[in-house]
């Protein structure tokens, strides 16, 4: 098989893009044609995966032009996973938003740039040149504050105001950070950088310029100064746009930090201790503004920025098994995350309000629904068996290994945190009686749909929950995965050598 | 020439972060256009300048063979200034909305998502 | 704004700058010029017109919506990125070259089907953005 195989999710997601726009007013066949897109996408990220897992790394230089001068396309194992998670969490949102948005927004060509946003998502994790990350960072960006502000109500421009500002804002530091690297080494080709950067004799400006990626990325992945943005717009937008957000946007800063950390500045004590404190104060933010909150979707997005905190500090230890750690918290988070603000969706679709407050008495009327509920907050917690336990091994042990204490206790103090929010939220919505419930005549509530319709509000949490039993039971496979992308993360000269081929 | 462009690059990015931290949306935007302006004559004064030699090779010769301008950092500009092109022009149609919808242009007026939680 | 000046001018500018900004297109592959600058001069040849006949005439003179050119443009730019891949298993975006030389053109190559989309689109997305925005002003 060739190796241009992993260009093909992209290929794929702009694909369906197109056709999608010229059903513009159809949206009935538009929905049918984005679960099917959805569809290809996961059996072509299926197929890269295998593809990446048994031949290893692959290059496609695109149009054809030799590494260091034109834009390449590296289809690592990190890379391979982040696409088949992409793919996992882009079918499930998408049977999801073709129930719970109504139609008058879907006419605005909603599922066109949701294939968009997915477009960017592949090639961010995709390409292996700096200059065309900050591309697919501006096609995931104008993607997402277009499914912000559809619809159009008053607290969503709010929130989509807040949202565009430091995005774009973010953004612009980036093309700072890019024109300085440029003007340092004279390349854009992450590798090529990697090599040339050692050569710099000014450290100062190496620095200077880290910490205009880092600046940017943080903002990107809501770390802990530059988080504020996070909670005032995630819970705005219809759920469904929200749980992609919450599940790859985020995580998508996280990725180019983690690919800039090991490959451009690796082992650099500075940044390696600015993550460490940064990844301290995140946690702390996160998880106090969680516990205060009474909104579920808002909690959630708090909860977004205290497990941004592990990875971020995760990476700041720096070393395999931290790694290792890192990778198995965002495959687990990714999926997890998206799960949760689709609960959140059909919290919301049951009881007309996300306030825990308004709410009661879930467990005693839905109990099938509670149960596959607390499955998804357990593994969030890191219950044992469950998913979110086995990458804190594997993060505690190295910070204690490598002397992070404090770092150790925020990990701690952030778990069991997030241990009481879950279960202020389980016996204030799940077990507490209902309270008066003010009803909207007009709102439609999850008794009166069609069974198709509950079906489809129910089955993507039911896979993406199958997916996080998964990662929980089967530990040892994707712990094997982490090995196997850290020793590549760690090691970076492999990848060096596969783009540059010496 | 470069010393000029230097100074005006920190022109550009000191009146767009004033700009940003003014109250008023339409004033946030405008802060946004200066300090892409001040990102662009960064890449451009960073991909070093190189006076009245274009990127151009000659029909008849197969390379460069003298000094020329290096066409990356334009290209560079070139698909910024395309990208922000499109990001304005939803910005200005966001605020206009936000400004029909909200009644009001100032920031400090967006914070009522915080208080019904 | 009705002057009988513009109106006059505006008039025979259309199809004058229509034309030019199809040369800038041809042009682009080694000269300055292109997909991108060809849309947009096009786009300011109709809202140009736009401003001296009004929106209504303008709308007439294009017949179809200027939002349907954007996945028409993307396909063409589309088709032409993934043709190497499908047909030669080349990379993606590979150029593609036709033997022998057309007059005028020159060589055709992929490049001038990316191009043409390029222009499309960009005509597209400028008069979406300008007759939105002036609609509602």
């Amino acid at each position: 098989m060739s190796e241009n195989i992993i260009t093909y999710p992209l290929i794929v997601h702009l694909f369906f893009s197109i056709v999608l726009m010229f059903f513009w007013n159809k949206v009935k066949v538009q929905k049918i044609v984005t679960i099917i897109g959805n569809f290809v996408a996961l059996g072509v990220a299926i197929a890269v995966f295998i593809f990446t897992w048994q031949y290893g790394t692959h290059v496609v230089n695109a149009g054809n032009w030799e590494a260091p001068y034109g834009i390449v396309f590296v289809g690592d194992m990190l890379s391979a996973t982040l696409i088949l998670l992409t793919a996992i969490a882009g079918l499930s949102v998408s049977i999801f938003s073709t129930v719970s948005i109504i139609n008058a927004r879907l006419r605005f060509g909603f599922f066109s740039v949701y294939h968009f946003l997915l477009l960017g998502l592949n090639g961010a994790f995709l390409t292996g040149d700096m200059f065309n990350l900050y591309v697919w960072f501006e096609i995931i960006i104008i993607s997402s504050f277009v499914l912000i502000s559809i619809g159009g109500e008053k607290n969503q421009l709010e929130g989509a105001v807040k949202y565009f500002t430091l995005n774009f804002f973010g953004s612009l530091i980036f093309l700072t950070g890019l024109g300085v690297i440029y003007g340092l080494t004279g390349t854009l080709n992450m590798a090529d950088i990697a090599v040339k950067i050692q050569h710099v004799n000014n450290q100062v400006i190496v620095d200077v310029c880290a910490v205009l990626f880092l600046t940017a990325f943080a903002i990107k992945s809501a770390v802990f100064p530059l988080n504020f943005w996070l909670p005032a717009s995630y819970h705005t937008p219809p759920s469904a746009v929200s749980a992609i957000f919450a599940g790859l946007l985020t995580k998508v800063g996280v990725y180019a930090l983690i690919r800039m950390m090991t490959l451009i500045f690796p082992q650099d004590p500075f940044l390696m201790n600015l993550l460490l404190v940064l990844a301290v104060l995140t946690i702390i933010s996160g998880s106090f503004g969680a516990i205060i909150q009474n909104n579920i979707r808002k909690v959630f997005s708090f909860l977004i920025i205290c497990h941004i905190g592990f990875m971020i500090g995760g990476l700041g230890v720096f070393n395999v098994m931290a790694l290792t750690g890192v990778i198995f918290y965002l495959i687990h988070d990714i999926i997890v995350k998206t799960n949760l603000f689709l609960i959140g969706g059909v919290i919301y679709r049951l009881k007309a309000t996300t306030n825990m407050k308004m709410i009661g008495g879930l467990y005693k009327s839905y109990p099938k629904l509670s149960l596959l509920i607390i499955v998804v907050l357990f593994s969030l917690v890191g219950v044992p068996p469950l998913s979110g336990f086995w990458p804190k091994i594997s993060l505690f042990l190295s910070s204690y290994n490598t002397g992070n204490y404090w770092f150790l206790g925020a990990l701690i103090l952030g778990s069991f945190i997030t241990l009481v929010v879950i279960a202020k939220i389980w016996s204030e919505a799940f077990w507490k009686n209902q309270p008066e419930l003010k009803v909207n005549k007009r709102f439609i509530f999850f008794d009166k749909l069609y069974p198709i319709q509950k079906w489809q509000f129910v089955t993507p949490i039911v896979l993406l929950a199958i997916f996080s039993l998964y990662i929980g039971f089967g530990a040892q496979h994707i712990q094997a995965l982490s090995e196997r992308i850290a020793e590549d993360l760690y090691n970076s000269q492999n990848y060096i050598d596969a783009v540059l081929k010496p | 020439m470069e010393i000029l462009l230097a100074i005006m690059t920190g022109v550009l990015y000191a009146a767009g972060t004033y700009m940003i931290l003014r109250r008023s949306i339409v004033k946030l935007i405008i802060g946004i256009i200066l300090f892409g302006n001040g990102v662009n004559l960064l890449i451009f004064l960073l991909g070093r300048i190189t006076k009245g030699n274009p990127p151009i090779i000659a029909p008849e010769l197969k390379h460069f063979a003298d000094i020329y301008a290096d066409p990356i950092p334009q290209a560079l500009i070139l698909t910024s200034i395309v990208i922000s092109f499109g990001l304005q022009a939803f910005a200005i149609i966001l605020v206009k909305r936000a400004y029909k919808v909200l009644k009001t242009d100032d920031l400090d007026m967006l914070n009522t998502l915080d208080e019904d939680s | 704004m009705k002057t009988l000046i513009l109106k006059t001018a505006s008039d025979i500018l259309l199809p004058v700058l229509l034309l030019f900004s199809v040369f800038i297109l041809l042009r682009g592959h080694y000269l300055p010029g292109g997909g991108f600058v060809g849309g947009l001069i096009a786009a300011i040849a109709f809202v140009l017109d736009a401003f001296a006949n009004g929106l209504k005439n303008t709308r007439k003179i294009i017949k179809i919506h200027p939002g349907f050119l954007m996945p028409l443009g993307l396909l063409i730019s589309f088709s032409s990125a993934v043709a190497p891949v499908f047909f030669y298993d080349l990379p993606f975006m590979t150029g593609l070259w036709a033997s022998g030389h057309i007059p005028v053109i020159g060589k055709v190559g992929s490049a001038l089907f990316f191009d043409t989309g390029v222009y499309f689109v960009v005509v597209g997305v400028s008069l979406t953005i300008i007759f939105t925005i002036s609609e509602n002003a």
